[in-house]
């Protein structure tokens, strides 16, 4: 069976944009599939297994990423990331919103 | 072939491998491998990162570390350590690049941090705080591996680095190393002060020059010239073989004074002490022809192992050094850290000016446990010899006599455990500020000796930072106010009938000898190796000589003037020695 590749865009949300612990929640999530997972900029592409690839596409507050899985649970994994990305935004405060 | 040119601060002449000594809070220099080297320092760098998950998985696993911030931050560190296709861009660095594994996990997290720069977010700059931090924890095992190889050294190298700490010195495998060539540094840094106790030849402030050495480089150490080469050709080297074998034979002819005693042409005696670190070294002296210890530096007792020293600790040492001379004076001076000497462990919050803070005297002042252990174990050995005990850096009369008052209340806790010390041993301060300088009169009327420490006399006298190359040349005691202050400090001990002894640096320079003795000097303590060739002035001169020249030396306005005026004084004299 050929591959087909499942893609969708996320927003990160959270005011901190990606750094170290959001970048590791990511690992950590697509580390648990099967599927290849990679995550786009406008300009880079990175391993989404890979936390110093996720950390150098430098993803700040609003920026947009598109993901990619390729593979049998591929839909689930996208699912699953967008789930971290937009409605758990990583646990951490959104902007706008005062402590 | 290269050559370098810096400040010779301990003379001779050594030629062995170098070996390249980074400190992980300074930037790794850019260090070439050979191709054979590659798989070499590829294992490394995995080594490094193998060593660095145990690490932090044991960490990591200890109870103080709860959940929260901290737990997250090693988490991270350790996904980063995992990462596969990071440990590649870095041993992919070392084949391609043909580097050091230090340096090509510095440049690779260098310039992952560097993507940081210049994006407008205000979390940018934690995130490249976070990826120093990788940076050294991967330095820790690599460099720490790098001092465990120093301790167990088992071929001749001189060691090379930007600037050694005292716990790096601390921690080498003496026998082995043969010299020093650092980047940064002055006439009296650490690492000039560390080579002349261990008679090794010395050349810092060479700037830029780590990265000249690799792993196979041969360099000579031309202390006497202040000059450092790089992988000589075979000229070069045949001539500073000869050179090396010349000094030694000119040593070997000192070595024969030995036994004679340091007394000028007119009979008038002068006694000679030798100056150190650790308490094997009071062999050293002996051997040189030392009379005693006129100063021991405790420092290192502080700086082993990082952890404070016990009672125990400091009395093994003194006993050692006591040992050697038992009816010989063996003056100790208590801790005199501070300033560029303070290691991790005992630092507290960073002071903005660690030179005029919380230092030597002060600091035990403060830390009454601390000063007390030490004065216990001096105290108990002060019945082994003539043990006298010495502090620094006192700036007034208060705090001689809270010391003393101190070193009272530690001999009464004796007399309950009866444990046995002398009650009479001589108490004696350092003077090395302008303060205690102008007021020696009133100091010397309470303790019973003064040992000016030059060094320190003139950095705060001339307010010169000894080791920022960029000031050290004005660094002289050749400077009028510094021949005055040390005028008035003899003529104050010597007209109270305490003990008087110079032991800074310029105690073992030949250039300076005629002046301490025309001035009323009759003891100089200096690192051993330098005793015989001092004695050998000594035996040269008269006092009548050297009152003349103080005479004038006293009429003189500019450092130049007295400086040429003792130059050629000594050079009439011995054409040799300078």
């Amino acid at each position: 069976m050929t591959d087909v590749v499942h893609e969708i865009e996320v927003e990160i949300r959270n005011i901190q944009g990606l750094h170290l612990r959001p970048a590791m929640q990511i690992i950590d999530l697509a580390g648990g599939f099967k599927s290849q997972i990679t995550v786009s900029s406008d300009k880079d592409t990175a391993d989404a297994k890979s936390i110093m690839q996720m950390m150098l596409l430098r993803a700040t507050c609003g920026t947009k990423l598109k993901v990619r899985a390729c593979g049998n649970d591929a839909k689930e994994a996208l699912k699953a990331i967008q789930e971290l990305v937009e409605e758990k935004h990583f646990d951490e405060p959104l902007p706008g919103l005062t402590a | 072939m290269e050559i370098r040119k810096g400040i010779g601060v301990s003379p001779g002449i050594a030629i062995a491998k170098g070996v390249v000594i980074d400190s992980k809070d300074y930037r790794i220099p850019r260090r070439s491998i050979l191709d054979s080297q590659r798989d070499k320092e590829i294992q490394r760098a995995r080594n490094a990162f193998a060593a660095a998950i145990r690490s932090l998985t044991e960490i990591s696993s200890r109870k103080t570390i709860e959940e929260g911030k901290i737990k997250d931050i090693f988490a991270v560190h350790m996904r980063f350590l995992q990462d596969k296709t990071f440990r590649k861009r870095i041993t992919d660095f070392i084949d391609k690049e043909r580097v050091t594994a230090e340096y090509a996990v510095s440049a690779i997290l260098r310039e992952i941090a560097s993507h940081f720069e210049g994006i407008d977010d205000p979390y940018i700059s934690e995130r490249a705080a976070d990826i120093y931090d990788i940076e050294k924890r991967l330095l820790t095992h690599l460099l720490g591996k790098m001092r465990e190889e120093m301790e167990h050294l088992r071929e001749e190298v001189v060691v090379v680095a930007h600037d050694l700490t005292p716990t790096q010195t601390a921690s080498f495998n003496k026998t082995f190393v043969k010299g020093f060539a650092t980047e940064a540094g002055g006439r009296t840094s650490h690492t000039a002060i560390i080579s002349k106790t261990m008679g090794i030849p010395a050349v810092v402030a060479l700037g830029d020059m780590t990265s000249a050495v690799t792993a196979e480089s041969l360099v000579i150490i031309d202390g006497n010239r202040g000059v450092v080469i790089i992988d000589p050709d075979e000229e070069t080297l045949r001539q500073y073989r000869n050179y090396a074998q010349q000094i030694s034979l000119f040593v070997h002819q000192l070595d024969e004074l030995k036994d004679k005693p340091a007394q000028t042409k007119d009979d008038v005696r002068v006694q000679l002490l030798g100056n150190i670190e650790f308490p094997e070294e009071s062999q050293a002296v002996a051997d040189k022809g030392g009379e005693g210890i006129g100063l021991y530096r405790t420092e290192f007792l502080y700086l082993y192992g990082g952890a404070e020293p016990t009672e125990e600790d400091h009395y093994q040492a003194y006993a050692q050094a006591v040992k050697v001379f038992s009816r010989q004076p063996v003056v100790i001076r208590t801790m005199d850290l501070g300033a560029d000497k303070l290691p991790q462990t005992i630092r507290q919050a960073p002071e903005t000016n660690p030179v005029l803070g919380l230092r030597s005297i002060r600091y035990c002042l403060q830390n009454m446990g601390l000063f007390k252990t030490q004065l216990r174990a001096i105290l108990r050995a002060s019945v082994l010899g003539d043990v006298r005990v010495m502090f620094p850096l006192v700036t007034n009369l208060q705090e001689l006599r809270q010391a003393k008052m101190i070193l009272r209340d530690v001999m009464e806790d004796l007399d309950e455990y009866a444990v046995p010390y002398n009650a009479k041993m001589p108490v004696g301060i350092m003077i090395e500020t302008p303060s205690s300088a102008l007021t020696a009169n009133h100091l010397a009327a309470e303790c019973d000796f003064f040992s000016i420490g030059t060094n320190d006399l003139i950095q705060y006298t001339l307010a010169v930072d000894r080791g920022n190359e960029h000031v050290s040349l004005l660094f002289s005691a050749a400077e009028p106010a510094i021949v005055r202050i040390l005028r008035s400090v003899i003529h104050d001990a010597n007209k109270a009938g305490i003990g008087l002894s110079v032991c800074g640096e310029v105690a073992s320079d030949p250039e300076y000898i005629m002046l301490l003795l025309g001035m009323g000097v009759r003891t100089l303590s200096l690192a051993s190796p330098m005793i015989p060739e001092i004695k050998k002035i000594i035996r040269s001169v008269t006092i009548e000589q050297c009152n003349a020249l103080a005479r004038r030396v006293a009429t003189l306005d500019s450092q130049r003037q007295i400086k040429n005026l003792l130059r050629d004084a000594i050079s009439q004299i011995l054409p040799e020695t300078v």
